[in-house]
């Protein structure tokens, strides 16, 4: 990432909690990072530790309670000029669209063109091996698939900036690893910023520059660790230097998190 | 199953039906005064549906029932969409709403009949009042169960009111509503005979009572299997349409109630 070291989302002293019926609960307290410009930022945290909320501040569907995220310098904690491809935790398709046009629905909400707008997702079906699926409906296709298309959707409006909260959580490790590179390899093409929120922290080694560690009570950052690690290719699991960096992640974790 | 074993099953069943109804009759020699026998029952309608008769009393019921229940089906959704999207109308509307479904509609009718006169306005009202409510209760619950992930993400792609309507409102209540509609219909023409039991002078709800004042069962029982008959292609005919505009939905592909 030496081409671009510009710093786009500046995250500061982000809080958020949450009222409910039995008072305030802590969502996130204190929150703060930089994701630069063409960097993969992994969020891994134990479940609660606020990494999904995070993720929905810097998608705007919900306020911070105190603090703000910076968008490329700019001071505006509700940056909505930012473009981003939002994909979530389980994949969340329409089932009544079929594969082609669940991607393309970004675009038709804008009222952008039809036959340039599938057009562009022909091209991504064939990024994601996904061609022969256009006219299927989704529940005839596998989580994985799913989960391709998702991220098809994600990447329809060529958003600089790819949200990914647990896409692949749901499914089994095999095909989770097998997606990770997967997208890896998107991003070599496309480039995107990526934010990724995940609880595994093999996958969180495998696909970031830099991991936020997330800790519980306070849910804050307790740590952060660069990755660095020679190209990334599935043979990438057999590397000791790979599990060094598991290793040594691991360790942040549990040092933050005094109940393991 | 295929279609050839699922028709086979059907058939055997209606076989085995009528069989059992002919042998207890000669079994037990049940007088034709209380049950007549399939054929006796058969006879009966074909002369009825030669006559005319027949037609003209199904014709008023089918009226009475498709219009109820296109009455009450729109309601039962209008309603049932606004209530889901404002707890205010929630509030203002539910004590009137279970009243009125609390409320026995045999209790009503009366009164109908007082306010509407004979004809098919007042079996009309009854009608769509039966037929409103499990369409509105599933509306209401379609709306409100919609994955809160397609919810956001439709905020994220900014869709406009419309759009959230028609791309994800509309299409992910289909199957709810259309449960409700199945239920409704078949409601719907329990509504109309109630309403002409309790005072009529057409439709087969009125041929059941006159024919119940003559004695005569073959009347009786061609209004009921007349009833049966049109129950079912009603039915059938809002499940089509519910599949044709569901393609998609599971619940289509192998259940069918």
């Amino acid at each position: 990432m030496t081409s671009s070291q510009k710093i786009i989302y500046k995250v500061e002293n982000l809080t958020k909690t949450f009222e409910t019926a039995r008072g305030k609960v802590d969502g996130l307290s204190n929150i703060s990072f930089d994701v630069k410009t063409g960097e993969t930022v992994v969020l891994v945290g134990p479940s609660g530790c606020g990494k999904s909320t995070l993720l929905r501040i810097f998608a705007h569907l919900i306020e911070p309670t105190k603090g703000k995220i910076i968008f490329k310098g700019k001071n505006d904690s509700h940056p909505k000029n930012s473009k981003f491809g939002y994909i979530f935790q389980r994949s969340t398709l329409m089932p009544w669209r079929t594969i082609i046009d669940n991607i393309v629905l970004p675009l038709e909400m804008k009222g952008e063109d039809k036959k340039t707008t599938y057009e562009k997702a022909k091209k991504l079906l064939k990024l994601l091996n996904l061609e022969k699926f256009e006219h299927y409906f989704p529940i005839d296709l596998s989580g994985g698939m799913r989960q391709r298309v998702a991220i098809a959707r994600g990447l329809i409006s060529d958003p600089p900036v790819l949200l990914m909260d647990e896409p692949f959580s749901a499914l089994d490790e095999i095909m989770r690893q097998k997606l990770d590179f997967e997208l890896l390899n998107i991003k070599k093409k496309t480039n995107n910023t990526i934010i990724f929120v995940t609880h595994s922290i093999l996958e969180a080694v495998i696909l970031a520059d830099k991991i936020i560690i997330m800790g519980l009570n306070p849910n804050t950052v307790i740590g952060e660790k660069i990755i660095k690690l020679p190209e990334r290719t599935p043979e990438l699991l057999i590397n000791p230097i790979f599990f060094k960096n598991v290793a040594e992640t691991r360790k942040i974790l549990e040092k933050g998190l005094k109940f393991i | 199953m295929t279609k050839f074993k699922k028709i086979f099953l059907i058939i055997l069943s209606i076989f085995v039906f009528i069989s059992l109804w002919e042998g207890s009759i000669r079994l037990f020699s049940i007088s034709n005064f209380l049950l007549p026998s399939p054929f006796e029952v058969l006879n009966s309608y074909v002369s009825m549906a030669l006559s005319g008769r027949l037609f003209y009393h199904t014709w008023v019921t089918t009226v009475e029932t498709i219009s109820g229940f296109i009455f009450g089906a729109l309601i039962g959704i209008v309603l049932g969409y606004l209530v889901s999207k404002s707890k205010t109308l929630d509030y203002i509307l539910s004590p009137f709403i279970i009243a009125a479904q609390t409320t026995p509609k045999l209790a009503l009718a009366p009164l109908f009949l007082i306010w509407f006169g004979f004809g098919i306005i007042s079996k009309i009202f009854i009608t769509t009042l039966i037929v409103f409510f499990p369409i509105f209760v599933n509306t209401a619950v379609a709306i409100k169960s919609i994955n809160p992930n397609l919810k956001d993400l439709m905020k994220l792609v900014h869709a406009n009111r419309w759009q959230v309507f028609k791309n994800l409102e509309l299409p992910s209540s289909l199957p709810i509503i259309f449960a409700g509609l199945k239920s409704g219909i078949t409601l719907a023409v329990v509504g109309a005979v109630v309403g002409e039991f309790v005072g009529a002078n057409a439709g087969l709800g009125y041929l059941i009572i006159f024919g119940t004042g003559q004695l005569n069962t073959g009347i009786v029982f061609t209004a009921i299997v007349q009833l049966v008959l049109i129950s079912i292609i009603f039915y059938e005919v809002v499940s089509a349409i519910g599949s044709r505009l569901m393609k998609w939905h599971h619940s289509e592909k192998d259940v069918h109630y």
